[in-house]
């Protein structure tokens, strides 16, 4: 199983960092990544990770992740694959 | 990145967080023809029973799903073969226990609606089915998250006026039960022509007897997605509207195609039907009523919205169909007018009247819904309201309801207040002049000419 986990908010140092650190102390490996920083200094970042081997089960990680982003304005979203690939392609 | 592009992602996620996507229910229908016994109390125990094991892990489901999706779903709920069914040995009073049963039953459950208190007597009564629909007041009103509805027309059968009738009085009655609640209990019966089987959506819900053992079925939603792509679109051709409006749904019931699926995986039963329903709720940005006036009308209810309504519903339509394997239920726009902010507005300001609201529900689903009246509107003109809305179900050979709440002890210009996704209504004018003499009447209005297409 796979999920994208989407991290929206202001550009600040460190944020690869602790998003990373949370994911991989989850045993989610990371299979794909990107950022990029959009219009109005928002910071982007999406990535695609492996959640069959989770340590943890998958609603710790996402409310692990949710707390992180709350606490340091960001949005952090954690979704399957599957919806994207649902609604974006035929 | 795989093959998604960001902006696919970032869409998806907007459409979740800023323009009230989700997916409006999951139902689970449970058929209870094996709950028949001669006892009420075996029945009682028998439908708890059923119901509490087969629904038993809906609700976590449903949220476990949400969360991983990143998808809210707004509601887990449940419906029942018509009770009507099981009825038969049992008086009125009986009855009531059923509903008291069925109330327990969605509580222990955590569902927040149960729908199947219900009767289909198109062509007539049987025992069981009086025995309900008699009950219907006292049941409604003593239970909280129990749903009825009465069927009393189809294409096929024509109208039981006699049904029509009783259904006017009932109303009433049932509004009186619950004056507390400014006849609260009225937001929990539908009265149907046509209704469909497979109807995931309250209060009108019921299990049918064409149905399996249980089954998932799906409610869609998303308006405020709709109303912002056509943001994009402005002054733009018809052409382009429809197709703007098509893609969306597309995309809109794809999502409730895989949440079906991946409920009925989960919960072992069998995916029944995704209901391509455009469902607004009360809050802002939600509204079928902003969509019309998306579309270049200065309110909701002036010329041109049964035009517009009927390109949307079409619209809607199209788009979601290519996107699920199975189409069901009552697909189409819902205009539940104290469900639908713009509703509201257009209604409380005069502009939507209850004649244009019985044109719209020609092009669209499902009827006069959640319609506050005075509360000295007489049974016979509720009567004559269901009559006229069955009609157009019955010659349109389209699904049509009525659920009309007369609110005791309020006039026109009052506002009416029921709370969460029910949202509040105006209390609309009704026409005084009397229909009394021709509900009186009685008996069956024939089927139409082209029902009979063998």
């Amino acid at each position: 199983m796979r999920a994208i986990i989407t991290v929206l908010g202001k550009d600040n140092l460190g944020i690869i960092y602790n998003v990373t650190k949370i994911v991989s102390e989850h045993q989610a490996n990371i299979l794909d990544i990107s950022q990029t920083i959009m219009s109005e200094d928002i910071f982007a970042m999406f990535m695609l990770v492996n959640v069959a081997k989770l340590d943890s089960d998958y609603k710790t990680m996402a409310a692990e992740l949710k707390s992180y982003g709350e606490a340091n304005g960001y949005a952090i979203h954690v979704q399957r694959e599957d919806v994207f690939n649902a609604m974006h392609s035929i | 990145m795989t093959k998604l592009a960001h902006s696919d992602i970032l869409e998806t996620i907007k459409m979740v967080d800023d323009q009230h996507l989700d997916v409006r229910t999951i139902t689970m229908g449970i058929s209870l023809l094996d709950c028949f016994s001669d006892d009420i109390d075996t029945v009682c125990r028998k439908i708890y029973d059923k119901i509490t094991s087969k629904a038993a892990n809906l609700v976590r489901t449903g949220e476990d799903i949400e969360l991983e999706f990143g998808i809210p779903i707004v509601n887990k709920r449940i419906s029942v073969t018509p009770i009507s069914l099981l009825a038969n040995p049992f008086t009125s009073q009986d009855c009531v226990k059923i509903a008291q049963t069925l109330d327990k039953a969605a509580q222990s459950t955590g569902v927040n609606f149960l729908g199947g208190f219900s009767a289909l007597v198109h062509k007539g009564y049987t025992k069981g089915d009086k025995a309900l629909i008699e009950a219907i007041p006292e049941a409604l009103a003593c239970t909280e998250l129990v749903c009825g509805s009465v069927n009393i027309g189809t294409t096929k059968a024509g109208m039981n006026m006699d049904a029509i009738r009783q259904m006017g009085e009932v109303v009433k009655t049932l509004a009186e039960r619950t004056a507390d609640r400014a006849g609260f209990g009225c937001a929990k019966l539908v009265v149907f022509c046509n209704a469909p089987e497979d109807n995931p959506f309250m209060a009108g819900a019921f299990h049918g007897i064409g149905e399996p053992e249980t089954v998932i079925n799906v409610g869609v939603s998303g308006p405020g997605v709709v109303k912002y792509a056509l943001e994009k679109i402005k002054g733009q051709d018809f052409g382009v509207v429809a197709e703007t409006i098509k893609k969306t749904a597309f995309k809109v019931t794809r999502m409730g195609q895989l949440v079906a699926q991946e409920a009925s995986r989960r919960l072992d039963t069998q995916f029944g039907i995704v209901d391509l329903s455009l469902a607004p709720t009360p809050a802002v940005g939600d509204s079928v009523a902003t969509i019309l006036e998306e579309m270049g009308l200065e309110c909701c209810g002036t010329h041109g919205t049964t035009a517009a309504l009927a390109l949307l519903n079409d619209a809607v339509k199209k788009g979601g169909v290519m996107a699920s394997s199975y189409v069901g239920g009552l697909s189409g726009a819902f205009i539940p007018v104290s469900e639908d902010a713009g509703m509201i507005a257009a209604a409380a300001s005069g502009v939507l009247t209850l004649d244009k609201l019985e044109a719209m529900t020609c092009v669209c689903s499902v009827g006069l819904d959640m319609i506050v009246v005075p509360g000295d509107t007489p049974a016979a003109t509720i009567s004559a309201i269901i009559a006229d809305e069955a009609a157009i179900g019955m010659i349109n050979q389209k699904t049509t309801a009525v659920r009309i709440i007369p609110a005791p002890g309020k006039k026109v210009g009052d506002v009416v207040e029921f709370g969460g996704l029910l949202g509040s209504g105006p209390v609309q004018p009704v026409h005084p002049e009397s229909s009394a003499d021709f509900v009186q009447r009685g008996g069956r209005i024939p089927a139409p000419i082209h029902s009979l297409r063998n």
